[in-house]
């Protein structure tokens, strides 16, 4: 342990602080919560928890979000796949202008989009569906997912597609069963930030969804305010939103930080 | 080298077409609000410029572009230092790298009304930990329903928390590209710590560093949900940052022609300054 590990320590510590008061509090009873400040749980409880996983208005939240959620990374891997190979390997008309056009669609502001969102796609008949979430949410998935694929096919030696050819691959069976192989790690992280993104982003989320498709985060702002200040479940609740995430986490924990480094702005 | 295709074009047009789809259209209907004016029952007159010249001379405008900037001066000067330290701080290999990683990475993954949430109960002044804590053990008035600068302080404390790592783990991934010859190379040279980060760390991570600086912009000038939910925008308006008052004028009070004005022009502020960065950074490599 040398002298400096004290700042990742500490940094990590800040951190978790917040967390903890979460997760503590979730196991409070509101009574409690709202009586005094104390450091543990003093009347351990599950009751906020057995609220949330029996109420079907509190759990639907959680299915609609990971439906949607997962549709999403499904739409946008799909198609940056072919988009980041045409990116990485050919140069056509346009094709500069057309890459900063895509990284610009990050930097629009969600509010700003709100409103034409939902008459949008009102007007197409998906409002209140997984797949209008799903489709919005491509807004600024696709983008980060073609540039971070582009970035790990970059690093793919061109020798390895002129070969397949050689050796008389099609163009899809090189791209499934040679290429798609090769540049797992990059389809791992990319799906990891449609993923995040997507579960964490809330206002067009709410925005597109009224009660069949509605997130779970919705389903939190909403029930905290009818139901007087429930402070405990609002707790539970935020606590069962961290779990996902921190499961897709640890799947991707090595890749994480290189799936950034390969991509190009 | 690579090969010219016109055809490549067919693999971008998925794409192509789901993201058109859904910035096209929207920027088209956001263009043709902020030209016109509106009575209700859809009826529209035509405008002109004119909700561009008002939004434009507001000073309601002038101060939530004021605060937004500074939001954004504050988060960027705090983090990026901030993060280029831990990373620099982080062990390279070994089991603690795994653990790290995950740690850190995790405040990202929580959804941001979730992020305001939590930072709501934590700050509480009388049952929330660091309220509790600042309030009772320090002696320090602490509120941030009342005084603007606790509110300040919050949210700039809510966000570096919360997005620090972005920039640990960017700078973190140039880090560990380094090969070790480098630093073999400068031990034999004798060369102090700074001159070590100076001329070799900072150079490797300049383009990992232009992301996040670009990413960490782009988010916190249009940040919305967390500070939305931690302060509402309060106390007063003493936060209300440009997105909270975008949401306010068009779906509070509904008027559709100055939120679309000021959406547009908001965009373009965004755009214009990604670009201008862009630009800088990228400008030695093209020579």
């Amino acid at each position: 342990m040398s002298k400096r590990s004290i700042i990742p320590i500490l940094y990590i510590l800040f951190l978790m602080l917040p967390i903890y008061w979460l997760v503590a509090m979730s196991f409070k009873t509101t009574n409690e919560i709202l009586s005094g400040f104390s450091l543990f749980p003093q009347t351990f409880t599950l009751e906020n928890y057995k609220v949330i996983f029996t109420d079907p208005s509190w759990y639907w939240g959680y299915i609609n979000s990971i439906i949607y959620v997962s549709l999403n990374t499904v739409i946008s891997i799909t198609v940056a796949l072919p988009a980041a190979y045409a990116f990485s390997r050919y140069s056509f008309l346009g094709d500069k202008t057309l890459f900063f056009w895509l990284l610009t669609n990050r930097m629009a502001p969600a509010a700003v989009f709100a409103l034409p969102f939902f008459q949008l796609y009102s007007s197409v008949g998906l409002f209140d569906t997984h797949l209008a979430v799903a489709l919005a949410h491509c807004l600024f998935n696709i983008p980060l997912a073609v540039w971070i694929l582009e970035g790990f096919m970059g690093g793919v030696p061109k020798e390895l597609d002129e070969t397949a050819y050689v050796d008389g691959y099609s163009f899809p069976r090189f791209f499934v069963t040679i290429f798609l192989p090769t540049i797992k790690a990059g389809v791992g992280v990319a799906a990891f930030f449609c993923f995040m993104f997507s579960w964490v982003e809330l206002l067009l989320a709410k925005t597109l969804t009224a009660v069949a498709a509605k997130p779970i985060a919705a389903t939190m702002t909403k029930t905290a305010s009818s139901a007087g200040y429930e402070l405990g479940l609002l707790a539970a609740a935020g606590t069962l939103t961290i779990i996902p995430g921190a499961i897709v986490i640890y799947f991707v924990r090595n890749y994480i930080a290189k799936g950034f480094a390969l991509g190009r702005v | 080298m690579k090969t010219e295709n016109q055809k490549a074009w067919l693999f971008v047009l998925p794409v192509l077409l789901l993201v058109a789809f859904n910035a096209l259209i929207p920027i088209m209907t956001v263009v043709n609000y902020s030209v016109q004016e509106t009575f209700g029952d859809n009826l529209f007159f035509w405008e002109g410029l004119g909700w561009f010249e008002q939004i434009l001379r507001s000073d309601r405008f002038h101060s939530a572009l004021g605060r937004q900037f500074l939001f954004t001066f504050l988060i960027l000067i705090i983090e990026v230092p901030l993060g280029i330290i831990i990373a620099l701080s982080m062990p390279k290999k070994g089991i603690w790298v795994p653990v790290c990683l995950v740690t850190m990475a995790l405040p990202m993954l929580i959804p941001w009304n979730v992020v305001g949430a939590m930072w709501n109960i934590f700050t509480l002044p009388d049952i929330g930990l660091l309220g509790y804590f600042i309030n009772n053990t320090l002696g320090i008035e602490y509120n941030m329903t009342r005084s603007p600068i606790a509110a300040w302080i919050t949210i700039v404390t809510m966000d570096v928390w919360h997005w620090t790592s972005l920039v640990v783990l960017l700078s973190y991934a140039g880090l560990v590209s380094i090969p070790d010859a480098y630093y073999q190379a400068a031990k034999i040279d004798g060369a102090s710590p700074w001159k070590v980060f100076r001329y070799i760390q900072l150079p490797k991570m300049k383009t990992v560093l232009t992301i996040a600086i670009l990413l960490r912009f782009m988010d916190s000038f249009n940040i919305y949900t967390e500070p939305f939910v931690l302060t509402g925008g309060g106390p007063g308006n003493s936060t209300t940052l440009l997105s909270i008052d975008l949401v306010k004028i068009a779906l509070g009070q509904f008027d559709l022609g100055p939120a679309a004005a000021m959406s547009l022009i908001y965009f373009a502020i965004t755009l214009l300054v990604s670009w201008l960065f862009y630009t800088l950074m990228t400008k030695d490599d093209a020579k």
